[in-house]
C-alpha cells in the first residue's frame, strides 16, 4: 500500500469507530487525541481493525506509534508494503 | 421478555472461542470476537443471562439488581460495541441526594455542580478543587499506586472528614473500593462519573440484556442457558477445551467470565499454572459482598420524587469498617419510577449495603432468616425519613445476602465486585501463563461497574483476536 492509501485507511477506521469525528480537519502531524474526541478504547479498536483486515499484529508497547495520522503511516508503510 | 434457552446438546462440538459466562464482560467479548469474524459458544450455568446486571420479577413487581448509575461513557462504549438502539435508550438521573450528620446535600453528579458543592457548602478554596479534579483527570493505572486514596484526599483537603465522605462514599458502593486502596482507582473511576454526570438504562435491566441478545444472535454466537462449565480442560499448557453438563466441547481458546480465583482454582485447576504464576495470585484479594433490601410498591400506589440515588447514613462520620458490618447504618437507596420502565407503571425502591461473606456464611438457618429480617426493617426505619408512609405502601419485601449473591454469580465470597487492584495484573496475563486461557470480569476496581466491565470485555476481545489470528 501506499502512504496515500494507508492514510485513507486510517481515516476511515476513525470514521467508523467515530460517525461524528470531523476527520477533513485532521492535521496529520497533531495527535489524534488532541484534536478528536477520542480515548484509548478508541485506539485498541484501530489495532483490531488493522488486525482483521490485515493480519497485522500491533502489540501493545507500540500502541504510541499510532499517535498521530504521520506517526501511523510511518508506521505502518513498510508493515503493509506487500498488501 | 424471552430468553433464549438452549441446551448444551445442541451445541456444536467444536467451537473458534468458548465464553464461560454472561455477565456485561463476557457478553462484550463475546460479541466483539463474533464480529470479529469467530466462531463462539457462550455459556451461562444460571437460566438467565447478564451474570449481576440482572433482575427478578414478584407479584408484578420487577427489580434491577445493579442499575443503579454508570458513567456518561457507557453511552459511547455502547454505541461502539454494541448498537445504536441500546446506546438511546441511556438517560440521565439528574437527583442524586447526600444525607448524613455532616451535610445534607441534593446534586447533578458532575465536575461542575461538585465544584460549586465544595466551593459554596463546603467553603473549600476554589483552587483546591481545581487542583484536586486536574490531579484525579490525570491518573492512568499504570501510575505510581502507592499513594493512597485517603492520602490522596488529605493532599488537597486536609482534615476535612466531611469533603472525604463526601467523595468517597458514593464510590464505595460503586466498586466496594475505601480510603486504603491506591490513590489511581478511585481518580479512574471518579473522573468517569464526573465526566457528565449519572446515568441509566430505561426501560430497565431486562430490556438492556435482551436487546444484547438480540445483537449477539445476529452476529451468531450460539448461546446456552443452564450449562455450568466444570472444567477447563488444559493439556501441555494449552487450552484444549470445556467440560459442560459432562459434555466436551472443543476449543483452543476459553475466554472466563468466571470470578478470576474461580477461574484459576475451580475451572482450571491450579495445577495447569507455573509456580511463579500461582505466586503472582498470593495478593489477590477478593473485593467486599452486598446485600440489598427490595421493596414494591402496590399498583396504583405513587411516590413522590425524592431522588433518583439517595446516600444516606446516620453514622457520624465515614468508616469503612462500619459501612461492612452487618448492622450498618449506611445504604443507598435506587429509586425506579415508572420513568424507569415506559410502560410499565410501577414503582420499586432497592435498598444497597456493603457486607462481608464471613458474617452471613455460617450463620445457621433460623438466625440468617432473623438477620435478614432485622435488615429489611433497618432499611424501612432509614426510608421512612424520606417517605414517611412507606408501610403502608409496599406490598414486597425481600432481602439479599452476600449468600444470595454467591449462590447466583458463584464468586468467591460473593464478591460484587470483583478484586482488588492486584488481580487486574493477574486478569491480563492469564495466557501467558496457559495458551488461549483469558479472562473477562470485574477486576482491580476500574474495571468494575457496568462500563468497567463492557470495556474490559473490549480489552479481553483484543487480547484473545491477537491470539486467534497468531
Amino acid at each position: 500500500m501506499t502512504r496515500d492509501q494507508i492514510k485513507d485507511v486510517i481515516v476511515e477506521i476513525i470514521q467508523d469507530i467515530d460517525e461524528d469525528a470531523d476527520v477533513k480537519s485532521i492535521s496529520p502531524d497533531l495527535p489524534l487525541r488532541d484534536q478528536l474526541d477520542l480515548d484509548s478504547m478508541d485506539f485498541l479498536d484501530i489495532v483490531m481493525e488493522l488486525r482483521k483486515r490485515y493480519q497485522l499484529q500491533v502489540p501493545e508497547a507500540d500502541y504510541p506509534e499510532l499517535a498521530s495520522l504521520t506517526s501511523c503511516v510511518n508506521y505502518l508503510e513498510p508493515r503493509l508494503k506487500d498488501v | 421478555m424471552i430468553m433464549p434457552y438452549n441446551s448444551i446438546d445442541k451445541a456444536a462440538d467444536v467451537y473458534d472461542v468458548v465464553v464461560v459466562g454472561s455477565g456485561l464482560g463476557g457478553l462484550t467479548t463475546a460479541n466483539r470476537l463474533a464480529n470479529a469474524g469467530h466462531k463462539i459458544l457462550l455459556v451461562e450455568h444460571h437460566h438467565r443471562l447478564g451474570g449481576l446486571a440482572t433482575w427478578f420479577k414478584r407479584k408484578g413487581h420487577i427489580f434491577d439488581i445493579s442499575l443503579h448509575g454508570f458513567p456518561h461513557g457507557m453511552l459511547k462504549t455502547c454505541r461502539k460495541y454494541w448498537n445504536r438502539a441500546i446506546m438511546d435508550s441511556i438517560v440521565q438521573l439528574k437527583n442524586i441526594v447526600f444525607d448524613n450528620p455532616q451535610f445534607t446535600i441534593k446534586t447533578t453528579f458532575d465536575k461542575e455542580d461538585f465544584t460549586s458543592i465544595l466551593t459554596n457548602h463546603f467553603k473549600v478554596p476554589r483552587s483546591s478543587v481545581d487542583d484536586f479534579f486536574n490531579t484525579v483527570a490525570g491518573m492512568n493505572f499504570y501510575d505510581d499506586r502507592t499513594m493512597t486514596t485517603r492520602e490522596l484526599f488529605e493532599q488537597f483537603f486536609p482534615g476535612r472528614s466531611d469533603v472525604h465522605r463526601l467523595l468517597m462514599e458514593p464510590i464505595s458502593y460503586a466498586n466496594g473500593s475505601n480510603f486504603d486502596d491506591p490513590a489511581i482507582t478511585y481518580g479512574i473511576v471518579f473522573s468517569n462519573f464526573m465526566n457528565k454526570g449519572v446515568f441509566t438504562f430505561s426501560g430497565g435491566t431486562d430490556k438492556l440484556i435482551g436487546m444484547m441478545v438480540e445483537e449477539l444472535e445476529k452476529n451468531g454466537v450460539t448461546i446456552c442457558t443452564n450449562s455450568r462449565v466444570e472444567r477447563i480442560v488444559i493439556d501441555q499448557k494449552q487450552v484444549r477445551g470445556v467440560i459442560v453438563n459432562g459434555r466436551l466441547i472443543e476449543t483452543s481458546c476459553v475466554v472466563s467470565n468466571a470470578g478470576i480465583l474461580n477461574t484459576i482454582e475451580d475451572l482450571a485447576g491450579r495445577e495447569s499454572f507455573s509456580a511463579e504464576f500461582l505466586e503472582k495470585i498470593k495478593p489477590v484479594k477478593v473485593n467486599n459482598s452486598s446485600c440489598q433490601v427490595y421493596m414494591g410498591i402496590r399498583e396504583g400506589e405513587k411516590l413522590d420524587d425524592i431522588g433518583d440515588l439517595l446516600f444516606t447514613s446516620t453514622a457520624p462520620v465515614y468508616d469503612v469498617d462500619e459501612m461492612l458490618d452487618i448492622e450498618t447504618r449506611s445504604r443507598t437507596f435506587s429509586l425506579y419510577y415508572p420513568k424507569t420502565r415506559p410502560g410499565h407503571d410501577r414503582y420499586t425502591v432497592v435498598a444497597s449495603m456493603n457486607g462481608r461473606f464471613d458474617d452471613w456464611a455460617n450463620l445457621p438457618e433460623e438466625l440468617y432468616k432473623d438477620e435478614k429480617k432485622k435488615m429489611i426493617e433497618r432499611s424501612l426505619v432509614d426510608l421512612e425519613r424520606y417517605i414517611p408512609d412507606i408501610r403502608q405502601k409496599c406490598d414486597w419485601l425481600e432481602a439479599a445476602t452476600p449468600r444470595t449473591f454467591q449462590r447466583y454469580t458463584l464468586h468467591t465470597k460473593g464478591s460484587s465486585f470483583g478484586t482488588k487492584f492486584e488481580g487486574l495484573e493477574v486478569s491480563r496475563s492469564l495466557f501467558n501463563d496457559v495458551k488461549g486461557l483469558f479472562h473477562v470480569g470485574s477486576v482491580g476496581i476500574i474495571m468494575s461497574g457496568w462500563l468497567g466491565a463492557i470495556n474490559y470485555g473490549v480489552i479481553v476481545a483484543n487480547d484473545a483476536d491477537a491470539y486467534l489470528r497468531s
